[in-house]
Formats: C-alpha cells, sequence, structure tokens
C-alpha cells in the first residue's frame, strides 16, 4: 500500500471531479468535444494530482518537493497561450469574429481552472490529515463549489437593461430611434431588414457598465455571441446583412440592428441578458474618488 | 513598415444621366438611364467587387469596399 495512498487518491478523484464539473460544454462549444475536452481533463488531472502530494510531502519533510507546484505553473501558463493561439487561428473562420478581448478571457478561464483544480484537491487532502474520509469528500466538494460561485463573472443584465425595439429605416438609412447606424443601397435588401431586422438597446445602469459597454471587446462578444445564439442571417459575400453596434454617445446606449433566424422577441431579449460580460472589458470607474465624485 | 492599406474606399460610382453634374472622377463611373437600370447595374457591380451598394438619397449609389 502506498503511504497516504487513501490522502492522495481522494485528493485527486475531488480535484478531477471539480474539473469535469467546470467543463460543461454550453452553447459556446468550448471546449470542443472531443479532443479539446479530453485535454482539459487530462490536465485537470494533473494538477488535481499536484495539489494531493502537497500534504504527503510535507509530512515527508520532503520540502523540496513542493517545488513541483512550480513545475505545474508553467504548464498552465503555457495551456493559456496555446487556448489564445488556437482560437486565434480560427478566427477567420468565423462570419462574426470573436474578438481578442473575448479570447484573452477564455484563454485565462481555462488556465484559472486547472489552478481551481489544484487549490481543491490541495484543500481535501489537508482536511483528509486532520479528519477522515467523509468529511473530506464533503468539505472538498464544498470548497469546489464555492471556488466555482466565486469566479462567476457578471452577466448583460447584472450591468444593463434590455429593450427590443423595432428598426427606424428613413429612405435608405436603418438605424434605431433617430440614430441611423447603416446606409443600405440595394432595394432588395432594405425590404429584408424592413421585414425581418429587429433593432436591440442597451441601456447601461451607471457608469461602471457605461465604461464597460464602451470597450470594443465587450460590444464584439456580444454581437458574436447573438450570432450563435439567435443565429443570423448573413454570409461571406452579404455585407449589407452584417449586424453592427453603435453607442449613442449622449447616453451611452448600446444600439444593435441585426436581422436573426429565430425571430422569437422574448427569446432574443433572454439571450442577450444572458452573455457574459469580458473580463477584460470591465471597467470600474466609481470605485475610484474622482469617478464618483464625476458620477451624475 | 505602416498599414497603407485603405478602408472603406469608393470603388464605383452608378449615377442617373440627368444627375451626372453631380459626381466628379476618380472611380470608375456609370451613366444609367433611370432607377431600374441603376438598381440591377450597382447590384452586379456590388456582386463582383465583393463590396456594397450605399445610396446617397440623390440619385448616386456608391459600391464601397469595406
Amino acid at each position: 500500500m502506498i503511504e497516504y495512498g487513501g490522502l492522495i487518491s481522494t485528493s485527486i478523484i475531488i480535484g478531477t471531479f471539480a474539473r469535469a464539473f467546470m467543463l460543461r460544454i454550453d452553447y459556446r462549444q468550448f471546449p470542443s468535444f472531443p479532443h479539446s475536452y479530453i485535454i482539459h481533463l487530462t490536465m485537470g488531472m494533473i494538477a488535481s494530482a499536484l495539489g494531493a502530494i502537497v500534504m504527503p510531502a510535507l509530512l515527508a519533510k520532503d520540502y523540496i518537493a513542493i517545488t513541483f507546484l512550480t513545475i505545474g505553473a508553467q504548464q498552465f501558463r503555457e495551456i493559456r497561450n496555446l487556448e489564445r493561439n488556437s482560437l486565434d487561428r480560427i478566427e477567420s473562420t468565423e462570419l462574426i469574429p470573436k474578438g481578442s478581448a473575448y479570447i484573452e478571457g477564455i484563454a485565462k478561464l481555462f488556465e484559472a481552472r486547472n489552478y481551481l483544480a489544484l487549490i481543491t484537491s490541495l484543500a481535501t487532502g489537508i482536511i483528509y490529515y486532520f479528519f477522515n474520509l467523509i468529511p473530506a469528500v464533503i468539505l472538498g466538494v464544498l470548497v469546489a463549489y464555492f471556488l466555482h460561485l466565486m469566479v462567476k463573472g457578471p452577466h448583460l443584465s447584472d450591468i444593463a437593461r434590455v429593450k427590443i425595439v423595432p428598426l427606424t429605416i428613413k429612405e435608405f438609412n436603418i438605424g434605431v430611434d433617430d440614430m441611423m447606424i447603416m446606409n443600405v443601397g440595394e432595394e432588395k435588401a432594405l425590404e429584408k431588414w424592413e421585414n425581418e431586422g429587429i433593432g436591440i438597446k442597451i441601456i447601461p445602469r451607471d457608469e461602471n457598465s457605461r465604461a464597460t459597454l464602451f470597450n470594443e471587446g465587450q460590444r464584439q462578444a456580444i454581437l458574436h455571441d447573438l450570432s450563435i445564439l439567435m443565429g443570423v442571417k448573413l454570409d461571406k459575400g452579404m455585407q449589407q446583412f452584417t449586424p453592427l453596434a453603435r453607442l449613442k454617445i449622449d447616453k451611452g446606449i448600446l444600439n444593435i440592428i441585426i436581422i436573426p433566424q429565430e425571430p422569437d422577441i422574448e427569446f432574443i431579449r433572454e439571450a442577450v441578458k444572458r452573455i457574459p460580460v469580458i473580463e477584460s472589458s470591465q471597467r470600474k470607474p466609481l470605485k475610484s474618488l474622482m469617478g464618483r465624485k464625476a458620477a451624475d | 513598415m505602416e498599414d497603407i492599406s485603405q478602408n472603406n474606399i469608393i470603388v464605383a460610382i452608378i449615377v442617373l444621366k440627368d444627375k451626372k453634374n453631380k459626381v466628379g472622377g476618380g472611380v470608375p463611373i456609370f451613366y444609367v438611364e433611370d432607377k431600374e437600370e441603376q438598381k440591377k447595374i450597382s447590384m452586379l457591380l456590388a456582386r463582383l467587387m465583393l463590396g456594397m451598394v450605399h445610396d446617397l438619397g440623390n440619385g448616386i449609389k456608391l459600391i464601397i469596399k469595406h
């Protein structure tokens, strides 16, 4: 029997379980199934193994072994670069690209989740040593759950209100309210916009949201997610149907024009509300003194 | 080396014959008899050049490459 075998195996299992739980595949299809999924699951297992051996190494007074963790950290940083390069490479195949801010967010997320697996299995190991198997499993799962809740980012509904409005079409200009966004010269295309296009208004709740929506990366991510969730009627040679997002500069309202595949307004509104806020686009001017004083 | 590629340039103009004094040179200009011909020609040109048709509202249609 391996010394501390129970501790190590429990920690690895809980850590891997935590990683697998976070690896659910949603509409965004990342990681892509099945190969990317397997890569990330295995990395999670390795991260858990690293976390699991910390306790036994300390107990055996083998302090040098802790430096193994730095090798792990190096590998996880590599994962971030790997994901970023891979996603960048397929950007040109997308009709509505994700944008580099979105990609950075995804890459950072994958690195962070490996660390979460490591922390979970480390916590499980510590609890196992001081108590027993059952508390270790229960508390390990709880730790994993809390970490998962902690890294959940805000969605658009947390920072803004969403309204679906009909498009304003004046002569050949398409827009939302009184703001012109696109000029379409082809009559047939104009008809399509008139019959099937919709306008989406994203109204920021406060100065923080205004600064976040100001960021191009966030806007591009909104358009990309919309095109996946709701579908967009578009193709390579048909730039006249490209969805566009433009800020109304007076109030910071984001106006979007789009021709969705899914015509149901309530679904579109719900989908927009659930779009995540990109981590690198988040701005919080209200946290500074000047920002608070300048707020109206 | 700086990026000197131009974006959003007019690649062609399609104008009604009676409005021809509203446009100058610099890009290919197509004179058409009426709105029907203008519609047809502008759509064809846009498809050929992978550009987008825009209408200025005064009888002039542009093909712009974005």
